[in-house]
């Protein structure tokens, strides 16, 4: 387990917690938890439930983040997913539905993977082929309406609760560890590291690293599917134009504000998850501060820039400076 | 024969194949934006058949969202001498050069939905639009109305912040409400239109109000996000429609499903039929001269549960939205 929680994670816990006694001041009862029909109800539990999305993209997006690459698909492939779930709900079983969506996210991968392996495509530009073409596929499955299902099943994916947790969570969490312990249970996290961190090096050194950028986009399509799935299964239908818009971007910024660097090379999935959760402990704060909207991205920009600035070594550096200068004139 | 003309003779030719016309019959052309969202597509199914129902030959270009088409295609109505031309513009600027040749061309524009930018006001015949302020003064005045005289305390999902629709919606209600001392806004953010964020505004409203026990009462500037917030209130227990009373805009048919089902009371309609008046302004110019004004406001009808919610979801349906 010690690999899954390095110690860097320290100015990332200390972010989390600042955001967190914030949200706790401008709004009181942000701590408070009562069962409701089974399941926990408070703002922390909404955190949990509404970072899943987020936090299960940014599991797939920093292995891909890792090799150097970046996928500016998933919330197109989100889209796609759940689009492909709300249609087949209805008139399927869960696990056909299933079957059906995390399969066209791991076909999405698998194209994303393809360009970017085997064509050798920059992977900011094959992505953005798949960004642009994946929402027009999401609106010609659902013919530009917003498909709505009743399958009790589907719905219970995004609102049911397994021993007070909403599913979604539940199913994050269970993510979270099956992909920790498939890349940092095997030699597999470190050869995708050492893709990232020298790509012809590796080769020559006998990693596959081809097949090693193939996988983490197939495993990044599967996780946005999931998170399509999910952010369906929650409002009981797809909406081709809206689902997953942007969220790649909240994606890749999870992953930074977890310390993995867009060079590559090195990767932590627990701190990417926490950057989700950063990401929204934040907006659930600013939804219960009551202040206007017009604010809601100027105070978001100013927390990233804030919790970036905690990480960069060189401000530190600064700090520390400026510290001692102060000393010295004292 | 100018070629011109003989493309509108053949074109013309091609149409009395195709139809059984009667003899004074107009052939209209309409530049539509494309499919950006549910209402879009209901506005052009319900076009075609007011067309329909009128015996008005309907020509309908999909822009695909973008204005380039939209030009192309109203050149392309001017070169087949269409009668009128309607115009739902997906954007306010850039008009001038393609309206001044219709204008040219003698063949009247109308605008649909969405006006122009001042400057061109000589360029078209009339615009046929909703109010948005209206909307939400009639979602006011109906909120006012049904709380009466007890104290209620209101949340409101606003639109994406920027969009105008959004600024007027909010403009109206709160004019509505400026009358009555006891309503009062008590929370205000964006769920961005969408029946996602709708829902997770609503989750937060109702933590930082208590448990939701203390909101008499949801606007919502569109009906999607209202979907979303009638769910949150169900997951938090609370009951949509009894408890909390809920008012949005739009009137797309999943709300009077949540009407006839009870979780939702009213709903102002922003009409699809924005071509049916434009057609009989046409009509009316062509017949007698008679020149419209150059506003035509669509009607915001206000639709409760009283209003057979489940017929009015079963005609919607099929539109498309």
């Amino acid at each position: 387990m010690t690999a899954l929680l390095p110690r860097r994670g320290l100015a990332q816990i200390l972010a989390l917690i600042v955001i967190l006694a914030v949200d706790r001041v401008v709004s009181p009862q942000f701590f408070d938890l009562r069962l409701q029909d089974g399941r926990l109800f408070g703002s922390l539990i909404d955190v949990l439930n509404r970072g899943t999305p987020v936090a299960l993209l940014s599991l797939g997006m920093v292995l891909v983040i890792a090799t150097r690459g970046i996928d500016l698909s998933v919330g197109a492939v989100m889209a796609i997913c759940g689009a492909i779930a709300a249609s087949l709900a209805d008139s399927h079983g869960l696990p056909v539905v299933l079957a059906a969506a995390l399969g066209a996210g791991l076909v999405c991968g698998l194209w994303n993977g393809f360009l970017v392996a085997v064509l050798g495509m920059q992977p900011i530009v094959a992505t953005l082929i798949l960004m642009v073409a994946g929402r027009g596929i999401a609106q010609l499955i659902t013919e530009g309406r917003i498909v709505t299902f009743s399958s009790p099943d589907l719905v219970w994916l995004g609102n049911g609760s397994v021993l007070g947790l909403p599913v979604p969570v539940v199913i994050a969490l269970g993510m979270l560890i099956l992909t920790g312990a498939v890349v940092r249970g095997s030699a597999l996290g470190l050869l995708i590291e050492a893709t990232g961190g020298n790509a012809r090096a590796s080769e020559l050194a006998g990693v596959g690293t081809r097949a090693m950028i193939l996988s983490v986009y197939v495993w990044c399509g599967v996780c946005a599917a999931l998170a399509g799935v999910i952010a369906a299964a929650d409002i009981m239908g797809a909406d081709a134009n809206n689902a997953g818009l942007w969220l790649e971007l909240d994606a890749i910024l999870a992953v930074v504000i977890g310390g993995t660097s867009l060079f590559g090379g090195r990767f932590s999935l627990v701190l990417a998850v926490l950057g989700a959760l950063i990401i929204q402990t934040m907006n659930t704060g600013i939804l219960l501060s009551g202040y206007p909207p017009e604010f809601n991205l100027l105070v978001k920009a100013v927390v990233v820039l804030a919790v970036l600035l905690l990480q960069s070594p060189k401000f530190s550096g600064l700090a520390g400076i400026a510290a001692r200068l102060r000393r010295t004139k004292a | 024969m100018t070629p011109k003309a003989l493309f509108a003779a053949s074109a013309m030719a091609a149409l009395l194949l195709a139809l059984p016309a009667s003899a004074g019959q107009l052939t209209i052309g309409f530049s539509q934006i494309g499919s950006e969202s549910g209402w879009r597509a209901a506005e052009t199914s319900v076009s075609k058949q007011e067309a329909t129902k009128r015996q008005v030959n309907l020509k309908i270009a999909d822009a695909q969202q973008k204005q380039e088409n939209q030009i192309k295609a109203i050149r392309s109505f001017i070169a087949q001498n269409v009668d009128a031309i309607f115009l739902a513009p997906v954007v306010s600027t850039g008009w001038d050069s393609v309206l001044k040749e219709a204008k040219e061309a003698k063949i009247p524009v109308v605008l649909l939905d969405r006006d122009i930018d001042p400057s061109g006001k000589e360029l078209y015949l009339t615009a046929v639009t909703s109010d948005s302020v209206h909307e939400g003064e009639v979602a006011g005045d109906w909120l006012a109305k049904t709380v009466g005289t007890k104290a209620c305390s209101i949340v409101e999902l606003q639109g994406t912040v920027g969009a105008s629709v959004a600024a007027n919606r909010k403009k109206g209600f709160d004019t509505a409400i400026a009358k009555h001392a006891n309503l009062k806004v008590v929370r205000s953010q964006t769920g961005d239109f969408t029946r996602a964020k709708g829902k997770e505004v609503m989750e937060s409203f109702i933590k930082a109000e208590g448990g939701g026990k203390s909101i008499c009462a949801v606007y919502a500037h569109n009906d999607d996000m209202m979907v979303g917030a009638i769910q949150a209130m169900k997951e938090a227990g609370l009951k949509p429609g009894k408890e909390i009373l809920t008012v949005s805009i739009d009137a797309v048919p999943d709300i009077f499903k949540a009407m006839a089902a009870g979780e939702a009371n009213a709903t102002v309609e922003l009409t699809p039929n924005m071509a049916g008046p434009a057609l009989d302004a046409i009509a009316a110019f062509k017949d007698k001269g008679t020149v419209p004004p150059k506003w035509i406001q669509t009607e915001s009808k206000l639709y409760t549960a009283a209003d057979d919610p489940q017929k009015i979801y079963d005609s919607k349906k099929g539109l498309g939205y």
